[in-house]
């Protein structure tokens, strides 16, 4: 490990933050916080000295050996593209931590929060990191993961354990697409790493399993991404307390899914197939998502589904595949990811300080909190598309993009959904703000600088990127415009049109009609309302109805493979048994040569004699315990014969596992039914017998079989010639237990410590069973 | 059922007989028929015998432990077995043996030895667990 393998060490820094938490809270206490947000910050700052590099066209690479036999490695590269993610999820990352040790100040929980936070951190900056192909999915699920520990953080909510189940499930199924997707590449491209995979060329877009590739890739894209209809998870996950919901469920971890079809633009993007399938999903999801919003009255709830929209217009934009429209969605991407973040804090410091989230029920707060308000506005302005905003000019390149290409349906989409999120920037920034004092559940006050920190820094960052835009466009955006689009692109933005035409005439209409529904907006949400009602079903009941169903086939299933009828189980391993002996030994034609008559001496034959009389007398018991006793006769006659045919070891183990099957049968039937006779009609008398026939005459046959071909003796030459040398025991049986094959006898005693506890939870399923019944009759 | 003055009388004889046969034929067993596994099976069935004659509560208290804690010990004790040569850098299972000096007596003590007493508890433990719970008949475990 060398200077130069300082990216790994900041991926692994959030882990280890992640394990000093628990000490930081307990020994630092109120200070805990403070010093928690420099582990982020000290990432920022790795990575914002590395910008000048990465700028210039370099990238940085390193990585140790993971598993070296099938090529894995836990590599990491810094690009143009990952820079710019690492760098807002640590700078982000930095606020989050900030604002949520003042957010969930004095919860119990905390501990647990920031741990699972860090958690998160660190899986999402190896996802953005990672070059290998196996640590790529690896840190995807890991954030799945982590999200679903902080959505079901209030775990004795039932909604916000469901919330964390469905992300978990949703997020998961695209996991698992990924990992088939990022196996496929691989294996079409012969390649384990992003970077080989970024320089092969066509070989997918060239290869017969495209469709395939691409739509597990897009599986997992539009599953994180939350595209439409696979978006429920996303408002759901509101559940999460707000700083996540501000870090995770707006800034970074939906991004997971652009950032992945970002990555492979240059080698899956271009086709049919991509241009038309993303603009087309992200075009619906944009529309949808702004209608969306435009329904709810709580602030979390619109903030997420505006996400879900502009989730959608960036999708929509990678799909459109030309230079301009991956300038706009890297600038998109990072706008919003500043207003987004700001404004969930705000959404956030409002309920903290307020007591409500309801708009209808907040007004006047500008006087209460003022700080907050200027945070609000600055990040509100930016969202909407106001001139001198950064928002504004992602929003005027994008709309750059679309009018070089001319294509009208995305134009009308894209001024649709900008134009509600325009009025939805307003009813969330504006709203809560303007207007005469409402009573509160609490009496509402500025929050502590934890609370409104992170937003009044991404709110005038908004700002700041556009009086510095050349150097942004230099350091951040260039490179990663670059690195999307696989080849340099020749990037130039501008904080002001400088001609009149179709871009800006675009912003103003989308302005327009945006104000327009501001204010219409409490009557386009009746009348979404009435639409909703009509409609009633919709993708989350969708899901419930998915996961019963699922639940109802497992039952089924269960049910018919397990009777729970010891005789069914019984039935069903003797005929199987009898199958696999018989018939292998019929179609082969491998039946046994009929045995010559053996010579016993008079006692074997007593001995042989006693067996058959146990055996009779098992058939022919009147009452069960008889019947075990019998059994038990039989059992130790053939134990005798073991022992006299010189397998003393055996017959010593037949004689103890006879004697406490006897008892433990004899226990078991103490609670069933003893005296009772064994009455079964004939027809079953007859079945039941010519299975267990069947089976024994199988097993006969086959030991026949096992004795009349030649016996290859190397096994047993080794053992017996190096039980005594190599193993000091002249007990061959007892050394290949204890020795030779001790790997295969712990195994074993982990088997027979297994069945004792499950043996011990069904007596006392048992019981419990009968001293209810007790209870009940008492 | 059980509680006749014979019975009573001389079960805690056989039983503890038995124990001291358990334990011989599980050191005994490298060398001649034996070993920890029949050595389990014994013990378990002197733990049975008793629980027959005196009732399961007796045979717990004398236990001290759950049965199943003996078994997990067992386990434990076999996996230790097999992971302490990792320790002086030979691979894992691989048996390990000293020969010691105690009073004039060449002692031998190995890794196998450990594993074989380990098979020991497990066999006993779980077994004598089902078998009390059985026995104890309406309840509890």
């Amino acid at each position: 490990m060398t200077v130069g393998d300082w990216p790994l060490l900041a991926v692994a820094l959030p882990f280890v933050a992640a394990a000093l938490t628990p000490f930081v809270l307990r020994y630092a206490e109120a200070a805990a916080p403070y010093l928690l947000c420099l582990f982020p910050a000290a990432i920022f700052a790795a990575f914002a000295a590395a910008i000048p590099g990465i700028a210039a066209g370099q990238s940085l690479n390193c990585g140790i050996d993971w598993l070296p036999a099938v090529g894995i490695r836990l590599s990491v590269r810094v690009d143009g593209l990952s820079s710019l993610f690492a760098l807002l999820i640590s700078g982000i990352g930095t606020f989050i931590v900030l604002y949520a040790g003042a957010y969930m100040k004095g919860h119990p929980g905390i501990g647990r929060f920031f741990s699972s936070l860090f958690l998160f951190m660190g899986a999402m900056l190896g996802l953005v990191l990672a070059d290998d192909l196996i640590s790529l999915f690896v840190f995807w699920e890991g954030t799945s993961i982590a999200s679903f520990l902080l959505i079901g953080f209030d775990h004795t909510r039932q909604a916000a354990r469901r919330a964390a189940f469905q992300a978990l499930v949703i997020t998961g199924l695209g996991g698992l697409s990924l990992l088939a997707g990022v196996l496929l590449a691989g294996q079409i491209a012969g390649v384990h790493s992003l970077t080989e995979l970024l320089a092969s060329g066509e070989a997918l877009r060239g290869s017969p399993l495209y469709p395939l590739v691409l739509a597990l890739f897009l599986g997992a894209a539009f599953t994180k991404s939350a595209q439409m209809p696979l978006h429920v998870w996303l408002p759901n996950a509101m559940e999460a307390p707000t700083p996540v919901s501000a870090y995770l469920h707006s800034a970074t971890m939906v991004k997971a899914g652009v950032y992945l079809l970002m990555r492979l633009n240059p080698v899956l993007g271009g086709t049919p197939a991509w241009e038309s399938i993303l603009p087309f999903v992200g075009g619906v999801t944009l529309i949808g998502g702004a209608l969306l919003a435009l329904r709810q009255t709580d602030l979390k709830l619109m903030l997420a589904q505006t996400t879900v929209a502009s989730l959608g217009l960036l999708v929509m934009l990678i799909g459109l595949d030309t230079d301009a429209a991956i300038a706009g969605a890297v600038a998109y991407l990072l706008a919003h990811a500043l207003f987004k973040g700001a404004l969930f804090m705000v959404a956030g410091a409002i309920d903290h300080e307020s007591g409500t989230r309801d708009i209808r029920r907040l007004g006047g707060l500008r006087r209460a909190m003022p700080v907050t308000c200027a945070a609000a506005a600055l990040a509100g302005l930016s969202m909407a598309g106001i001139p001198g905003f950064f928002g504004f000019v992602a929003k005027e390149t994008l709309y750059g993009a679309l009018a070089d290409l001319r294509v009208w349906a995305a134009i009308a989409l894209a001024v649709c959904g900008n134009a509600l999120m325009f009025a939805i920037a307003g009813q969330v920034a504006l709203r809560p703000f303007l207007g005469a004092p409402r009573a509160t559940p609490r009496h509402a006050h500025e929050g502590p600088i934890g609370l409104w920190a992170g937003p009044l820094v991404f709110g005038a960052k908004g700002l700041a990127i556009v009086l510095a835009l050349p150097l942004a466009v230099s350091l951040t955006l260039g490179p990663a415009v670059n690195a999307v689009a696989g080849h340099p692109v020749d990037l130039t933005l501008h904080a002001l049109p400088e001609h009149v035409e179709l871009p800006l005439l675009l912003s103003l209409l989308t302005m327009a009609l945006g104000v327009a529904a501001y204010l219409s907006a409490d009557r386009l949400r009746s009348l979404l309302d009435t639409l909703a009602a009509v409609l009633k079903w919709g993708p989350d009941r969708g899901f419930d109805q998915a996961i019963a169903a699922l639940l109802r086939l497992a039952t089924l299933v269960t049910r018919s493979l397990q009777s729970g009828r010891l005789e069914a189980y019984i039935t069903a391993t003797m005929v199987l048994t009898a199958l696999a002996l018989l018939v292998p030994m019929t179609v082969h034609g491998e039946w046994p040569a009929l045995p010559v008559w053996p010579h016993l001496l008079l006692h074997e034959w007593a001995i042989v004699a006693i067996a058959f009389v146990g055996l009779v007398a098992v058939l022919r018991a009147r009452t069960r315990l008889t019947a075990i006793v019998s059994l038990g006769a039989q059992g130790f006659a053939v134990a005798t014969l073991f022992m006299l045919f010189g397998a003393p070891d055996l017959a010593f183990t037949q004689f103890m596992v006879e004697t406490l099957s006897v008892v433990i049968l004899a226990l078991v039937m103490t609670r069933l039914k003893l005296a009772e006779r064994d009455h079964r009609p004939l027809g079953q008398k007859v079945i039941d017998g010519s299975i267990a026939g069947a089976a024994g005459l199988g097993f006969g046959a086959l030991l026949l079989r096992v004795t009349q071909t030649p016996f290859d003796s190397r096994l047993s030459d080794f053992y017996e010639a190096n039980s005594r040398l190599v193993a000091h025991g002249r007990n061959v049986v007892n050394v290949i237990i204890v020795d030779f094959r001790g790997l295969d006898t712990m195994g074993e005693i982990a088997v027979v410590m297994i069945t004792g506890l499950a043996i011990l939870a069904l007596v006392r399923v048992r019981a419990r069973i009968v001293i209810h019944k007790e209870d009940d009759r008492s | 059922m059980m509680g006749t003055v014979i019975f009573r009388t001389l079960s805690p004889l056989i039983s503890a007989l038995t124990l001291m046969l358990a334990v011989f034929v599980t050191l005994r067993g490298h060398n001649d028929p034996g070993g920890g596994f029949i050595g389990g099976l014994i013990a378990a069935s002197a733990f049975a015998l008793l629980g027959l004659s005196h009732g399961v509560p007796a045979v717990r208290q004398a236990l001290r432990f759950h049965p199943m804690s003996y078994a997990g010990f067992g386990l434990l004790l076999a996996v230790c077995a097999g992971l302490l040569p990792i320790f002086t850098g030979r691979s894992f299972f691989t048996a390990l043996w000293t020969f010691p000096q105690v009073l004039g007596v060449e002692i031998a003590l190995s890794t196998p030895m450990f594993f074989d007493i380990g098979v020991f508890f497990v066999v006993s433990g779980a077994m004598t667990s089902i078998a009390l719970s059985l026995e104890q008949r309406g309840g509890g475990v």
